[in-house]
Order: structure tokens, then C-alpha cells, then sequence
């Protein structure tokens, strides 16, 4: 008798649920955006994110930008072949990676590499009472922890963006001068003449918000995470799914806003 | 009394879900006293100095400290109260991405009260009196037995020479040597440093050596608190068989119902 009300008042409940969910990370990550603004200012935990972030996942994004350039290059050419479009190549390899492809890719990468980490780095602090701690050490947890891993990881992503945009094109260029019979010169002026500012500040911008993404769900699902190692395996987890998510529905949502005019 | 109280509980209650932990406790603890809690495992006493300190929300209750509700101070105040007390957490919770000296002066340098230069001496000074060489402190803390570990987070809690120290089982997983010396330290800061210190333990002796006073908590509530020597002969049944350890007598008649 009573199934329909209670249907309705389950979705009301899970829609509650969730909004009071996203409501607190919201504060969450309010809170943490403030302890960037107030004094004491401490650039050695800024710098040792920065560091883990941009230089340690160097050689994955890098390798992964180059294959994917190269192996977009060759699909694009047998692709385009059919109907004698094969000029095409080098812009689209060069379009690609700067708009879409290098943002998104690194931003997975790094996902799974950082956003993990610092969900069990962060996890492990809180149910070993070091966060706690650092309460008691006249320390906020937010701004020794969350604040300096969000800036680090907003600024680190475009920097690794461009490494990805730089060698993704390059892959694309080996591929087709030395296997695909381009000429060199003929090629780079393909790409650079395509190329407008707007594609790569626009792929810069996703980076930041990638990295802001990945860096906030890490720390967010770290600090919630309870019950020893089995809760912060699991913290690990959701921090990844969820930056992955957001990753792609924000892609979308930012490709809307830049490119649909 | 009342004039020189350092903390007082009134009331104080927690529960985690349908499980009650504290259920009314009533404390106090004198300033520049020393104070130590027993209670049975589980009883709720990490759970009494976590509220204390703000870092458990209280259901429901008063904690004053110096006279003020500390559940509703500002944040600032707060901060400002946090940063004249040490706490030692029962596992230790050192800074396992630090270097031990770095744990140990982990305060003073958050405070910018020193240099990192001068941190360095300043840890090898604090792990001296809590019996380590000043080689540990270039160690990590994961490089450390558990006994060391707790002797690195013990001179963490000291080494700010806070007001109101906070010792949740300071001796527990040391030798009985080293055990002493760890006593004698606290008592050396509620003496010559004027410090209110708070501590937990299972040793009747470590109770007796450090605390001027005593409680025992059970079931919730603070069911005896008096002068740490009557620890054993105080004339409650419950606390004199849990002084004593013996296995037959009132809270083991409890367990078999
Ligand atoms: N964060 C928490 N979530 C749920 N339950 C908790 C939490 N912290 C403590 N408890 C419960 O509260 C009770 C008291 O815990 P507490 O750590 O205070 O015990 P204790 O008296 O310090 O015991 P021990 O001597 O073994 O350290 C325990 O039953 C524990 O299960
Ligand atoms: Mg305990």
C-alpha cells in the first residue's frame, strides 16, 4: 500500500544523501582553498608534492603521449586513406592531442598514480591518528596536508600537459616521415599552421582542473577513510574511480564551454 | 579547589552508533597535579582524552579547561589552547614521511619557535631524556621497535614543554628499567616544569609512581576517584581487585552474567 510513498521517499533519501555528500566536499575543498590564503606559508610540502607529482610521472605520461601520437598518426593515415585524405594527418594528430588526448590521458595517468597514493598516504594518517596529531601539534590538517597536494597538483598537470602535447605530436611526426613517406618540413607545417592558441590554452585549463580533480578526490576520500587497512585500501579505490569520473565528465562539460560557439 | 582546576568533566558522554562509551563522566584534575585514569580495556579512556582535547566531538557534556567550555571555544582559541598541550597518542602516530628529529620537534618548528638548525640539537636534548642516542633521530620512525617508537612519540609530547600533557599508556611495550625512567620523567615535568599532566595506564605501579590522583572508569561513569597511593586498599571492591589483579571479585561477576 504504502510502496509507492516509500519508493519516492527512497529517492528522496538518496538524493539527500548525495547533495549532503557534495555539499561537504564542497566545503571541504572551500576550506582548503582558504588555508592557502592564511599565513603561515609552507613551500616545502608544496614543493615535495610538486616534485612527486611533475617529475616523478614524467616517464609514464611521456611514454604514453608518444604512443598514443604515433599510433593516432598511423590510424588516421589508413583511416583517411580511403577517401585520399591523407594530408589530414598531421592536423588532426596535432588537434587530438593538444585538445583532448594529451589533457585527458595525463590526467588518468596521474589518477591512478597520484590520487591513489595520497588516498592511502592520507588514510593511513587518519587511522593511525597522525592527523589527530597534527592537531594536537599545533598543526591544521588542512593546511599541512590538503592545501599545498591541491596547488601542487593544479599547477603540476598543465606542466606535464605540455610535455604530453610536445611528445605526442613527435611520435605522430616519427611515424609518418618514416613510415608513411611524409615529408618532414610538409608535416610540421600541417600542424603548426592548424594550431591556434585557443587548442592548447584550452587543454592547459582542463589540466589544472584535472589536477585540482585528482589531487581533491585523494585527499577527500583519504581524511573520510576508517577502519584500518581494509578502509583505506578501499578510500584508494573510490579516490581513482572518482577522479576518473570527474575527469571525463568535466572534459565534456569544459569542450562544451570552450568549443561550442 | 575549584580555584586551581585544570580540567573538569562534567557529564561527559559518547557513543559510537547504539554503543554507549561514556555515559556521565565527572573529573576533575587539579592544576600542576598529576592525574591517572585506569579502567578496563575498551572502558572508554582514550575515547575520554580524545574528547577532552576536541578531537572526539562529545555528545553532550562540559569540558572546562582553565574554567572555559572548551567544546565552545572559537577557533582561534581553540588552536591557542592546543598549543600548550602535548599529547602522546597510545600508538605513537609519528610522522612516518619525517625523520625522527623532525617528529620530535614537530611543534616548536609549526610554532617557528626554532630554527631547523637548532631543531636538530633540540631532539637529540629531548631523546636523550627519554633514554635514545642522538643518532635515532636521523632514523625513521618506521626503522624504530615499538618501544622506541614510543619513547620518540613520548619526546614528541614533551618536547614543546607544554602546560597540560596528555599520556595515553606511556610505558606500555617497555622494559620495566625503562619503564621507570618514562615515570620519572612525567613526574620530573609535573614537578619542575609545573605541567598538569593526564595519564593512562594498565601498571599499578607506574600509577602509583606518577599520579598524585587517580580514577577508574567503568561502564561509562567514573565509579572512584581518590589519591593514587590507596591504589589497591581504597576500599572499593571493583577498584581495589582491578588495582590488584585478581580474578575473582565484582567486575568479574559482571563479565559472567
Ligand atoms: N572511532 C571510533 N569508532 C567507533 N567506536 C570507537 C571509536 N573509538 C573508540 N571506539 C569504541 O569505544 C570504546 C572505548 O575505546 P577506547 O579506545 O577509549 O578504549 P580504552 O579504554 O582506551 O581501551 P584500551 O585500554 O584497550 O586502550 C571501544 O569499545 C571502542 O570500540
Ligand atoms: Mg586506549
Amino acid at each position: 500500500m504504502t510502496a509507492p510513498i516509500d519508493i519516492v521517499a527512497g529517492l528522496g533519501r538518496a538524493v539527500m544523501g548525495a547533495s549532503a555528500h557534495v555539499g561537504a566536499l564542497v566545503i571541504f575543498a572551500a576550506n582548503a582553498l582558504a588555508q592557502l590564503f592564511r599565513p603561515p606559508y609552507g613551500p616545502r610540502q608544496f614543493l615535495r608534492h610538486f616534485v612527486e607529482i611533475a617529475y616523478f610521472s614524467l616517464p609514464v605520461v611521456a611514454l604514453t603521449a608518444l604512443f598514443t601520437g604515433m599510433v593516432l598518426a598511423l590510424q588516421t593515415y589508413t583511416g583517411f586513406a580511403r577517401f585520399n585524405a591523407e594530408s589530414a594527418v598531421a592536423s588532426v594528430v596535432v588537434l587530438s592531442i593538444t585538445r583532448e588526448l594529451g589533457p585527458v590521458l595525463t590526467g588518468l595517468i596521474v589518477a591512478g598514480r597520484v590520487g591513489a597514493a595520497m588516498a592511502a598516504e592520507i588514510g593511513t594518517m587518519r587511522v593511525t591518528d597522525q592527523i589527530d596529531a597534527l592537531r594536537t601539534l599545533s598543526t591544521e590538517p588542512m593546511k599541512y596536508l590538503v592545501a599545498p597536494r591541491l596547488l601542487a597538483g593544479t599547477l603540476a598537470l598543465p606542466l606535464l600537459v605540455v610535455v604530453a602535447n610536445t611528445l605526442g605530436v613527435m611520435g605522430g611526426f616519427l611515424v609518418a616521415t618514416l613510415s608513411l613517406g611524409f615529408a618532414g618540413p610538409a608535416y610540421l607545417s600541417g600542424s603548426w599552421d592548424v594550431l591556434e592558441a585557443m587548442d592548447v590554452i584550452s587543454g592547459l585549463i582542463k589540466a589544472g582542473v584535472f589536477g585540482f580533480l585528482i589531487t581533491l578526490m585523494g585527499c577527500w576520500y583519504g581524511y573520510q577513510s576508517q577502519g584500518g587497512a581494509q578502509g583505506v585500501g578501499k578510500a584508494t579505490t573510490k579516490a581513482v574511480v572518482a577522479a576518473s569520473i570527474l575527469i571525463l565528465a568535466f572534459d565534456y562539460v569544459l569542450t562544451q564551454a570552450f568549443f561550442s560557439r | 579547589m575549584s580555584a586551581n582546576l585544570k580540567i573538569r568533566l562534567r557529564g561527559l558522554r559518547k557513543s559510537f552508533g547504539e554503543k554507549v562509551v561514556l555515559d556521565g563522566v565527572d573529573l576533575d584534575v587539579a592544576a600542576r597535579h598529576s592525574m591517572v585514569l585506569l579502567g578496563g580495556s575498551g572502558s572508554g579512556k582514550s575515547v575520554t582524552i580524545k574528547c577532552i582535547l576536541g578531537l572526539i566531538p562529545p555528545d553532550d557534556g562540559v569540558v572546562e579547561i582553565d574554567g572555559r567550555d572548551v567544546t565552545r571555544l572559537s577557533r582561534r582559541d581553540r588552536a591557542e589552547l592546543l598549543d600548550r598541550t602535548g599529547m602522546l597518542f597510545q600508538n605513537g602516530a609519528l610522522f612516518d614521511s619525517l625523520p625522527v628529529w623532525e617528529n620530535v620537534c614537530f611543534k616548536l618548528l609549526a610554532q617557528n619557535r626554532i630554527t631547523r638548525r637548532a631543531a636538530r640539537d633540540r631532539a637529540a636534548e629531548v631523546l636523550a631524556q627519554v633514554g635514545l642516542a642522538a643518532s635515532v633521530g636521523d632514523l625513521s620512525p618506521s626503522e624504530l621497535s615499538g618501544g622506541m617508537q614510543k619513547r620518540v612519540a613520548l619526546a614528541r609530547a614533551i618536547a614543546s614543554k607544554p602546560d597540560i600533557i596528555f599520556f595515553d599508556e606511556p610505558t606500555t611495550g617497555l622494559d620495566p628499567i625503562m619503564g621507570a625512567v618514562i615515570d620519572g620523567l612525567i613526574v620530573d615535568c609535573v614537578e619542575k616544569l609545573g605541567a598538569t599532566a593526564f595519564s593512562i595506564t594498565h601498571d599499578m605501579a607506574s600509577a602509583r609512581r606518577i599520579g598524585d590522583h587517580a580514577a577508574m572508569i567503568h561502564k561509562g561513569r567514573i565509579i572512584w576517584a581518590g589519591h593514587a597511593e590507596a591504589l589497591g586498599h581504597t576500599g572499593n571492591a571493583m577498584v581495589d581487585q582491578f588495582a590488584n589483579g585478581e580474578r575473582e571479585g565484582p567486575i568479574q561477576m559482571e563479565l559472567r552474567r
